[in-house]
This record gives structure tokens, sequence and C-alpha cells, in this order.
């Protein structure tokens, strides 16, 4: 699979990064080195074969619904990079 | 002998005959980092005071007689990506630097319930990917056998530790050789214990599917005290397996007669350095003498397990690590236009390049229009690495080979290229593929006088095996005496 500096572009979009020019041109080198090694898989006939997402079979974990201690709010702010109120703070998201 | 050159389980004894006191021992390891750290840099974070006020409580109740734990008093670290209620951890990344978690990994709880003395957090490669500790975001881990030489990774910093005695045991993770190869390329024994046996609450995940915790240590005895203190069923972690867990001491028995070992020829072909490979052949001949039954056998899939490997991992850790958005905790990058910004710009700034690198592979295998050319497919080939696996283990107790194709490599050796970086990786990323327990133990020298590592693989929760044969191989073999000259 060829990699273009414009694959590159979009996927760092959707993984919330943002590129420097060298670092793309960096990165679409590299991958498509990893891709075109990753494509090996290719050699493999898989069709009707089941994928395994978890090699133990544990499914359906559940507890009971029940109410317990949790954090103090201010635990849990004190990592926060910014605070006011007793909330995180973010940009103004809503005009 | 110096008390920091000791293993746990001897210091165990003097600390029960109170021929030494917790403190004492403390500050004797203490003293240790204090001497050798800046040489070797395997600290991010050593913890002094809170370790000795540790060593004073727990001393007063070995006084008192109020502790059973074999480990009580023994002082021990854990690498950075494991959550200490007050203590920062920071996964060695500018995203996590001034992190200060507020619980207990129960790793964590496990061995502080023991009455062990935490003495600080270890290096490692960021976000726990790398085989080098080259992708720290704060420094180089150095090989204790070599300072010009890598530890290996990530937990690159917990195998150093154990080598330099900085620690008397350590806690690694392991998501696709992490514990394994860094116990190798240092010459102390490590354990990936089966996926689900140890709770991975409050371990930062990096591929939620593959990660597991497990002890670094000197010899099999303490690897097997260890597995004791942090094996069990946990309800903070679903992946956790609530089975009855055994007592790992029982399997110390120097005795393989009749063991079945399968030796896969994938693993001693192509590749492999030809003195790893006459070690590994050596330590074969020795547990055949000693009664086991060794035969090759072809386990084809191997050379798959790489690419799979990497985009299933890849995959999980772009899904994990969406979650440092600049929010809730971590890094903020200062400048930014609006809320999308904010989140590119923290990103951007916060991790490092092997990271970026990864999420930008996992993005793109799970992306539209590649995710059944490529993760689909990777998940597929797992399932056909695990049917290898199940069919060796029909006919073998174990199975035994190198740990990684070469000694230790030199700092910068590598690290201008990723792909022969993963490379490294061949002989235990199926392990974590297969969600089987390794165990590494060291089985010689190089010419330049730098350890190699013997793997052992079991089935499921068969971690008893696997330390019965890691123990008889050390009880009749002198390597777990080699010591790195620092």
């Amino acid at each position: 699979m060829k990699i273009t500096k414009e694959t590159i572009q979009h996927v760092a979009n959707l993984a919330r990064l943002n590129l420097t020019e060298q670092e793309k041109e960096k990165l679409t080198y590299e991958m498509e080195n990893i891709i075109s090694y990753v494509d090996k898989l290719n050699e493999l006939d898989t069709s009707g074969i089941e994928p395994t997402a978890h090699v133990l079979p544990v499914k359906n974990v559940f507890r009971e619904d029940k109410t317990k201690k949790s954090f103090d709010r201010e635990k849990i702010l004190a990592n926060a990079p910014s605070q006011e109120d007793g909330c995180f703070k973010v940009p103004k998201i809503v005009e | 002998m110096e008390l920091h050159e000791l293993t746990a389980h001897e210091l165990g004894e003097l600390l029960k005959n109170k021929k030494v006191s917790a403190v004492e021992l403390t500050k004797t390891v203490l003293d240790r980092i204090e001497k050798v750290d800046s040489k070797v840099g395997s600290y991010i974070t050593v913890c002094e005071d809170e370790a000795l006020k540790r060593a004073k409580d727990v001393q007063e109740k070995i006084d008192k007689g109020e502790t059973k734990s074999p480990l009580a008093g023994i002082p021990m670290a854990l690498k950075d990506n494991m959550c200490t209620e007050g203590i920062k951890t920071t996964c060695a990344s500018k995203m996590l630097n001034n992190f200060v978690p507020p619980y207990n990994a129960t790793v964590a709880k496990k061995l502080y319930d023991q009455d062990t003395i935490l003495l600080g957090k270890l290096n490692m490669d960021e976000f726990a990917m790398g085989g080098s500790n080259e992708n720290s975001y704060f420094k180089q881990t150095k090989n204790p056998w070599d300072l010009e030489r890598v530890p290996g990774g990530s937990s690159g910093g917990s195998a150093a530790a154990v080598a330099s005695n900085e620690a008397i045991f350590t806690l690694g993770s392991d998501t696709g050789g992490s514990i394994r190869q860094p116990a190798s390329f240092c010459g102390v024994v490590g354990i990936k214990p089966t996926y689900g046996a140890v709770s991975r609450f409050g371990l930062v995940a990096f591929a939620s599917s593959l990660d597991q915790i497990g002890p670094l240590t000197k010899d099999v005895t303490d690897c097997a005290l260890v597995l004791n203190a942090i094996t069990g069923h946990d309800p903070m972690d679903s992946t956790s397996i609530n089975i009855e867990y055994p007592d790992y001491t029982k399997a110390l028995v120097n005795d393989v007669k009749g063991m079945k070992i399968g030796i896969p020829k994938e693993y001693i072909g192509e590749g492999i350095n030809p003195e790893v490979k006459k070690s590994i052949l050596d330590a074969i001949e020795v547990l055949r003498k000693l009664g086991a039954e060794c035969e090759e056998f072809s386990l084809p899939i191997t050379e798959y397990a790489i690419p799979a490997y990497y985009l299933i991992a890849c995959a999980e850790a772009s899904s994990n690590l969406a979650r440092y958005d600049g929010v809730k905790y971590g890094y903020r990058a200062e400048k930014y236009t609006d809320l999308l910004d904010l989140y590119k710009q923290t990103r951007s700034e916060g991790f490092g390049d092997e990271v970026k690198r990864r999420i930008m592979l996992g993005t793109y295998a799970l992306s539209s229009g590649y995710y059944d050319a490529y993760y689909k497919k990777a998940l597929q080939v797992r399932t056909l690495i695990s049917k290898g696996f199940n069919e060796a283990f029909s006919k073998y107790d174990l199975i035994v080979g190198p740990t990684a194709p070469t000694t230790a490599f030199k700092i910068g050796e590598k690290a201008n290229d990723p792909l022969e970086m993963y490379l490294g990786d061949i002989y235990t990323v199926s392990v974590n593929i297969a969600g089987l327990p390794g165990l590494v133990v060291p089985c010689g020298l190089d010419s330049s006088n730098l350890p190699v590592g013997l793997q052992l693989i079991g089935k499921h929760f068969d971690e008893s095996t696997l330390l019965r044969v890691g123990y008889t191989f050390e009880q009749n073999t002198e390597f777990h005496k080699n010591k790195a000259k620092i």
C-alpha cells in the first residue's frame, strides 16, 4: 500500500496530531516501510478464520449495581491543567 | 557480600531472625542508588523519605510479630507506568510529567499489603513503547554490564535496577517482550505471567489485550515469591481471571526428568546471533542431561507474529492514548486557538516520536477502508498463532528458546530505524499475542561479557512448570551467579 503525504495528513487529523512538514515527510517514509512490511500478512489465507480480540473466554463481567464511595472532587481536580469553581476548564465550545 | 547484593529470600531470613532491620536494609539500598544511579539511570523518582518512614513502620510490625509476609521489609521499585498514590507516575512521558495518581494500582496495593518498601519509580520507554529505553522523555538508562549499551526495554529501568543492586526486586510490564528482553539483556530473571493472572488496574494502558505486569528478580525463588504476592483475581480489572492461583514456591523443585520440551526450529534458525544460539543450545543440552526430553518442532507462523503484533498493539494504543487531551490531567499546550487545537497542540507537544509513530500506524490500521485489510486481518492471524501454540502444547509441557536474537546493543545503534528495532521482538511477541506465560533465566555470557537469557514458554496459567524448569536449570548451573561489575 502506497502511503502519500495526503494520507498522513488525514490520519494525523483523525489522531488529533499537528505534524510539522518535516515530521510529515519522515512519517510518510517510515509508515510506507512499516506498512509494506506488515502487508506480509496477505501471504496467509485467512478466509473463514475467526478473528481473536481476546485470548481467554471472558465475557459479560458484571457486578452488582451498588453505590460505592468515590473520589473527592478536589483529589480528582488536583491533576487538572486548568480548573475553575470545581470544574475542568476548557476553551469555549459553543457560541 | 553486601546486603544489597542478596536476594529477597536470603534477606527475608535475615529480617525474620533480626540479623538485620528493615531500616538498615532500606538505607543500604538507598545508599547504593545514591552511589551508582548517576551512572546507570534506573530511577525517574526516588522516594527516600517515604521509604525510610515505611521501613520504620514495617520493622515495628516485624518486631511485634504482626506480619507473616516473606517479603516484609524488602525494598523494591516499580516501573513508572504503575500508579502510586501521592507519588508521581510519569510513564517516562512529557504528557504525564506532573501526574500524581489519586489511587494505587492493584499491584502496588498488593505489594504494600505484603509489607514491602517502595524505593521509587523506574525509567522506561515512553508509554512502554520501545526496546531500548531510548524513548524515555527523561533520560537514557544504561546497561549495568556495559554503560555504552542499552538495558533493553521497555522495562529497562526495572531490569537495570535489579542487575545493579539498586532494588532487591522490581516490577515491569510486558506487551511484546518488555519484561523478558530487558531481563535477558541485563542478566536477571523475569516473567510475563499469563494474561489475566495479574491485575492491570492502575497500569497505564498501552495495548490492553496484550499488557501484563510481572516481576524482575535476582533468581527464580524470588520470582515465585513475588508472583505469589501479585497474582489473583481483581474485580477492578474485568479481564482478570477468577481462578484458584497456586503457591508458586511449591514449584521450586529440582527435577525435570521426563519433562517434554519443544524447541521451535524457527527460533534458532535464520537471524539469530551465533553466540546467542550457542548459549541457548548449550542450555537445552543441560536440560536434556538432567532428564528432559527435548526435540525440535516447526512453528511456521512465527514469521507473521511481528506484523500481527504491531498492528494489534498500535491499534489498541491509538485508542487507549486518545484519553490524553490536556483536559483532566497531564500536559496542556500553552498556545492554542480553540478546543480542537488544544487537543492537537497538547498531543503534538506532549508525545515523543515513537509514540506518535505508533498512534499514526494504529489510527491508519483502524481507519475507514483499511480496518479489514489490517486490523481484522491481524486478529485472524492471532487466531492462527494461538492455534500453533495449542498444537505444540498437545505434545510438549513447555517450549524453550532464545529471548532476543542478540545481546544488548549499543545506544544509538538502532535508533534511526524503527522497523529494525521492531524485528528484535521476534521471539517474544507471539507469547503476548497468545496470552501465554514466558519466563526468562540467565543462561550464559557472550564474548563481550554480555548476558544471554533463555526463554521458557508455558501453557495458560502453567507458570509453575516454567518456574520448576527455571529453578532446576538455576540449581544445576552457575550462570545466575554472573553479576554486572558496577
